[in-house]
């Protein structure tokens, strides 16, 4: 473990690398279709694996009819209960870092508990024999009366939500109940968030191949170290007989955290044929198979008092689950830490519903808490005839009251000012409906932006090679957000061997074990390791240029710095590569693994952000399109502008479809209805406002040495707030349940 | 996999010809419609006949004023046509207002025609679809049928015909030429697709054998134009209302009014009675108005598609709207 320093009186170093607008590294790579994505993998030999099923939602599976199936053309077998291998279920443990999607192996038992439940695999010499077989596989059920896939039709509308208390879920401070009761204004209401499905462009794809008793996996996976660990557990094999490789993600949003059951399925098909097996899920598969945002409701309740000071705040939230793998979304846990109320209630209810195991969905929880909070403090601002966001600044948290810790640095007052003016707020009219627009209402509504810093352990291994190049290596992945560029930025940083000479290798779970690409921490938690790789491998250059004979001879250890490439000591100098190839040693490398100290006992650790939308309204013909969104973000420093305003840009998109139109539906028998990219209503370029990012650049030293924090989900939370109140201000109707729909917004 | 022949063919009476021949044969020309659908399992021809060679793919102005299209022109050559941007722009603006770039440069008029309806259970093999599979239910009225129509609607199927480019001719007014085994014929454009009564499996009155070979539209009948299409979001979204209005003003009265629907019915619909209602009437918003009440006024809801009744009756008044702003320009 490598010691490093934290400081939050640190000096800004002057940066070279970091900090500039570096276009993706890997950018012409995916242009000219040298990125091999998961499903690009072709091995000699290899077969198709395509999954049957389930055509009902709950019942069970009491026969299957195989004959014709396995007479078709090309097919090699089938895989189902009565024939699959007989394995043990991953722990499931996000600690121990073998934490699957769906902790239910496939055909484990013959219960169906959701629709699309795979019930048989079919394996064949090509993807459309596999295809066409699959259809003539007959399956034979009984079926359950009921189905749940809607948890809202469990819900009275007042009191308590539904479904169970998740032990240890609840959180709260001081007596949320008595300062409720002696309040002198209240608020209660309930609001929603639909099912979202993560939509990814690249479908999830396994290709699974077995040497002697070692198992490759090639996968579109968020989390190649997690993904190892699971199957290791699952088929009882030691960690480095496993390998999965994942050089290119096309988006995961979450969905790809988690391994799911198809993986299995193709590995367990691999090694009973001895061949190698491609299973790439088709659209459908992937929306009733790989998880989802699962809906939740929220009840939000607030005192406080005539000046809006948060007297009390109660945050109530319940989520769907599965019987195949438990979720808990968490969704009011934010709520603790968001504003200055010393009386805070947060508490989580699950519901099992028939559908595949829910998982994280960016800004997992908090974009759908945040939703009902910021919701609520509109109404609450208005309530009080007050400005929603002076309401805010009158509650702004100067520490972390839920832990009573200091903020590691908070610059949320900065991102309100500087967003508000750029967006124009102080022009808003605060009257429902009263700005008008030829045919067209205008609506302005705001909401904070929030998520947690986080940071992991992380490995690294660096090499200076004799030709000049840099090695990096670490078994994290990009999944598109530009984590090739960054790390290659920091290598540069810590060199000053140009990023083009940078050479660097992730999506290997046999690389030093790196973190999950999700949580918005992969930046903060790669970057420290990387850097202390270095600082291990120029160690080891100084002896070299200082041994006997050596080009820095003599020269004290600490004199020594590496600049351009070269090591320098006073007027001497020499350059790396140089070194190596006067002592005839091909590279030398270091490897180091870092992770976070006590910090995380002194501070509390988040990034903050505001969020202002203009919406237009025209009543005439019952449409809604968002026009403008302003945000300014603070998360720490930015290491590469380009890619992080990238995400804030994509986390707003994504926030757009949350508030206008993504919802997973299920028809009334438990059918999902929209289970494909022409149903499920995402939003597209057409539907682009004008978005102006802005992001603030205060590092964060406490963190990590660069002061970098993570930026990929802080973009979302707000959203779908900002425009649900832009909405109330553009038509005085509240829409508590999201997306906003036509149909809502006629019938509100 | 699933086999099936395909052939190439260059001549109209060869196209025909082997539609009679083979049952269980289809015709490609975009295949934006078809190969969707064969991948989906819902339509499984053994013989699909390549149509693209045929010359079918101009556009041609005729001596009584009339403009006859190719069934094989393609979407965005019809709808940035100078003749179609001029005189028609009821059409151009409904061929663009549909799907994607992309996919207009491939789908053909003829194929835009013979499109299969978007409801999701008909797009299932495994879910009950009258369409589909007569006789095994309609999945869609006691499920979820927000997408649905109001209009027109049976109880065996209450499937919406999803062309844009159609409405747009029903209100300009055209007529279909079909080659078949027995010989050319012509069907007025708006009796070609059929309500779904208790045959929702019948869409059309093409024949056995019978190919699409041009659209006829009628001479310009001028005065304001105007599609509007109303959806979720803005761009590559089926309409859940949409208005396609030509309106001739009569000094400040309506003259003559074509007004036809998308999305709200089981075909291409012209809205007669809303037609009716405006004849020499003031070119008012409560003139539009009762328009759109009586186009209305038959309509039947189901669980999920009652906004679809108010929606299309906002489509039709500010399509008139802005359809009588440009017949005053
Ligand atoms: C993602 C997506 C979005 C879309 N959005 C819209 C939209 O918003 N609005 C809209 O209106 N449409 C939309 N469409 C539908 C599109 O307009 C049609 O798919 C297209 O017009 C079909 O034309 P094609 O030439 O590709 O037909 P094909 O797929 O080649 O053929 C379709 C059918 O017509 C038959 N056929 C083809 N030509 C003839 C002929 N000359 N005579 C007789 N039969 C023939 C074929 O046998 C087949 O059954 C969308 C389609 C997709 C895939
Ligand atoms: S509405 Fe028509 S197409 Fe849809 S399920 Fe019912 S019968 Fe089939």
């Amino acid at each position: 473990m490598t010691t490093e320093t934290r400081n939050p009186q640190r000096q800004d170093e002057t940066l070279n690398s970091i900090g500039i607008k570096k276009p993706r590294i890997d950018g012409i790579l995916k242009l000219t279709g040298g990125a091999d994505y998961a499903a690009d993998r072709n091995l000699p030999n290899q077969t198709y694996g395509y999954p049957v099923t389930s055509t009902i939602a709950s019942g069970e599976l009491t026969g299957l009819d195989l004959e014709e199936a396995l007479n078709m053309p090309g097919v090699l077998d089938i895989f189902h209960h009565d024939n699959f291998d007989r394995l043990s279920r991953s722990p499931n443990d996000f600690a121990a870092e073998n934490k699957v999607g769906e902790p239910r192996l496939p055909f484990e038992d013959n219960t169906i508990y959701y629709q699309g439940q795979y019930i048989a695999f079919v394996v064949a010499d090509t993807f459309e024999h596999a295809r066409a077989a699959s259809r003539k596989v007959r399956a034979h059920y009984r079926k359950n009366d009921e189905q749940l896939t809607d948890i809202a039709t469990l819900d009275s509308g007042e009191g308590e939500l539904p479904g169970e208390d998740v032990p240890g879920d609840a959180s709260s401070i001081g007596d949320a109940d008595t300062a409720y009761a002696g309040a002198a204004v209240k608020l209660d209401q309930r609001y929603s968030i639909a099912q979202e499905n993560h939509s990814v462009m690249e479908m999830h794809a396994s290709v699974a191949h077995w040497e002697n008793d070692r198992l490759t996996i090639y996968e579109s996976s968020q989390g190649v170290v997690f993904q190892r660990n699971a199957l290791s557990n699952i088929f009882g094999m030691p960690l480095e007989k496993v390998t999965v490789i994942s050089h290119f993600i096309g988006s995961g949003f979450g969905s790809k955290l988690f391994m799911w059951p198809h993986a299995v399925m193709t590995a367990v098909a691999a090694r009973r044929l001895g061949r190698p097996v491609k299973t790439v899920l088709t659209r459908q598969q992937e929306y009733l198979n790989t998880g989802y945002r699962p809906k939740s409701l929220q009840r939000v309740r607030i005192g406080a008092d005539q000046s809006g000071k948060l007297l009390s705040l109660h945050h109530d939230g319940c989520n769907e689950t599965s019987p195949a793998g438990l979720h808990d979304d968490t969704v009011s846990a934010s709520s603790m830490k968001m504003y200055h109320c010393e009386n805070v209630s947060a508490t989580n209810h699950l519901v099992t519903v028939n559908k595949c195991a829910p998982t994280s969905m960016r800004a997992p929880g908090e974009a759908s808490g945040n939703f009902a909070l910021e919701t609520a403090l509109d109404e609450l601002a208005i309530q009080l005839e007050m400005d929603p966001l002076e309401l805010r600044r009158r509650n702004f948290a100067e520490t972390d009251l839920s832990v009573q810790l200091p903020w590691s640095s908070n610059h949320l007052k900065e991102c309100w000012d500087n967003a508000a003016s750029r967006f124009g707020w102080d022009k808003r009219n605060p009257t429902p409906g009263a700005m008008k627009d030829g045919d067209e209402i205008v609506g302005y509504g705001m909401a904070t932006q929030s998520w947690e810093a986080m940071r992991q352990h992380c490995g690294a291994r660096v090499g200076f090679r004799d030709d000049g190049t840099l090695l990096v290596a670490c078994g994290t992945q990009d999944i598109g957000t530009g984590t090739y560029t960054i790390a290659a930025q920091t290598a540069s940083e810590r060199t000053g061997i140009p990023v083009e000479m940078i050479d660097v290798r992730l999506g290997d779970s046999s690389l030093p074990a790196g973190p999950l690409s999700g949580g918005s921490m992969a930046t903060a938690t790669v970057l420290p390791a990387v850097s202390a790789a270095v600082r291990e491998a120029v160690e080891k250059l100084k002896e070299l240029a200082t041994a006997e004979g050596g080009p820095l001879e003599n020269a004290e250890s600490d004199s020594i710095e590496i600049k351009d490439g070269r090591l320098v000591s006073g007027d001497r100098s020499i350059e790396v590569a140089e070194l190596l190839r006067q002592n005839r040693v091909g590279m030398i490398d270091g490897e180091a693994h870092t992770a976070p100290g006590d910090e995380k006992n002194q501070y509390s650790f988040r990034s903050w952000g505001a969020v202002f939308v203009e919406v237009r309204w025209d009543p005439g013909i019952s449409r809604l399109r968002v026009a403008r969104v302003v945000s300014t973000i603070d998360a720490g420093r930015i290491i590469n502008p380009l890619t992080a305003r990238n995400q804030i840009e994509g986390g707003i998109v994504m926030g757009l479809g949350m508030a206008m139109f993504e919802e997973t539906e299920y028809d009334p028998h438990g059918y999902p209805y929209n289970n494909n990219l022409a149903d499920y209503i995402v939003p597209v370029n057409a539907d682009m406002p004008q978005v102006e990012v802005e992001l603030l650049n205060h590092p964060d030293y406490l963190l990590n040495e660069f002061g970098a924090r993570g930026l990929g989900e802080i973009g979302l939370t707000g959203v779908a707030a900002a425009v649900s109140n832009a909405v109330y201000n553009a038509t005085g109707k509240r829409i508590r349940d999201m997306p906003v729909s036509i149909e809502k917004l006629l019938s509100a | 996999m699933r086999q099936f022949e395909l052939e190439s063919v260059e001549a109209i009476d060869q196209a025909v010809r082997h539609r009679r021949v083979h049952d269980g044969q289809a015709f490609i020309a975009g295949g934006t419609t078809l190969l969707d659908l064969v991948k989906l399992d819902v339509m499984q021809p053994e013989k699909v006949v390549d149509v693209t060679r045929l010359p079918l793919k101009r556009i041609e102005l005729l001596d009584d004023g009339r403009l006859k299209i190719g069934a094989l022109v393609s979407n965005t050559e019809l709808a940035k046509h100078e003749i179609v941007m001029r005189d028609y722009p009821v059409i151009s603006e409904a061929l663009l207002s549909g799907a994607s770039t992309g996919l207009r440069n491939m789908a053909s008029t003829g194929g835009n025609v013979m499109q299969r309806t978007r409801c999701p259970y008909f797009r299932d093999p495994d879910m009950p679809c009258n369409k589909r599979e007569p006789g095994t239910g309609c999945s869609a009225i006691d499920g979820i049928n927000r997408n649905h129509a109001v209009l027109g609607t049976s109880e065996q199927c209450i499937a919406t015909h999803p062309s844009d480019m159609c409405v747009g001719m029903v209100a300009a007014g055209a007529t279909l030429v079909l080659e078949g085994p027995d010989g050319q014929r012509e069907v007025a454009f708006e009796d070609y697709h059929l309500l779904p009564g208790d045959t929702p499996e019948r869409e059309h009155d093409l024949k056995p054998g019978e190919l699409i070979t041009h659209v006829i539209l009628d001479a310009p009948r001028g005065g304001g134009q105007h599609y509007l299409k109303l959806r979720d979001r803005a761009s590559y979204e089926f309409a859940l209302a949409s208005c396609a209005a030509v309106v001739n003003l009569d000094g400040d009265n309506i003259g003559e009014a074509r007004l036809a629907l998308g999305g709200v019915a089981t075909k291409p619909w012209r809205a007669d009675a809303a037609e009716a209602a405006l004849k020499g009437q003031p070119a008012t918003q409560e003139s539009f108005e009762r328009a759109a009440e009586a186009a209305f006024s038959d309509a039947v809801a189901y669980s999920h598609n009652g906004f679809k009744i108010t929606l299309g009756k906002q489509a039709i008044v500010r399509a008139l709207r802005d359809a009588t702003a440009r017949a005053r320009a």
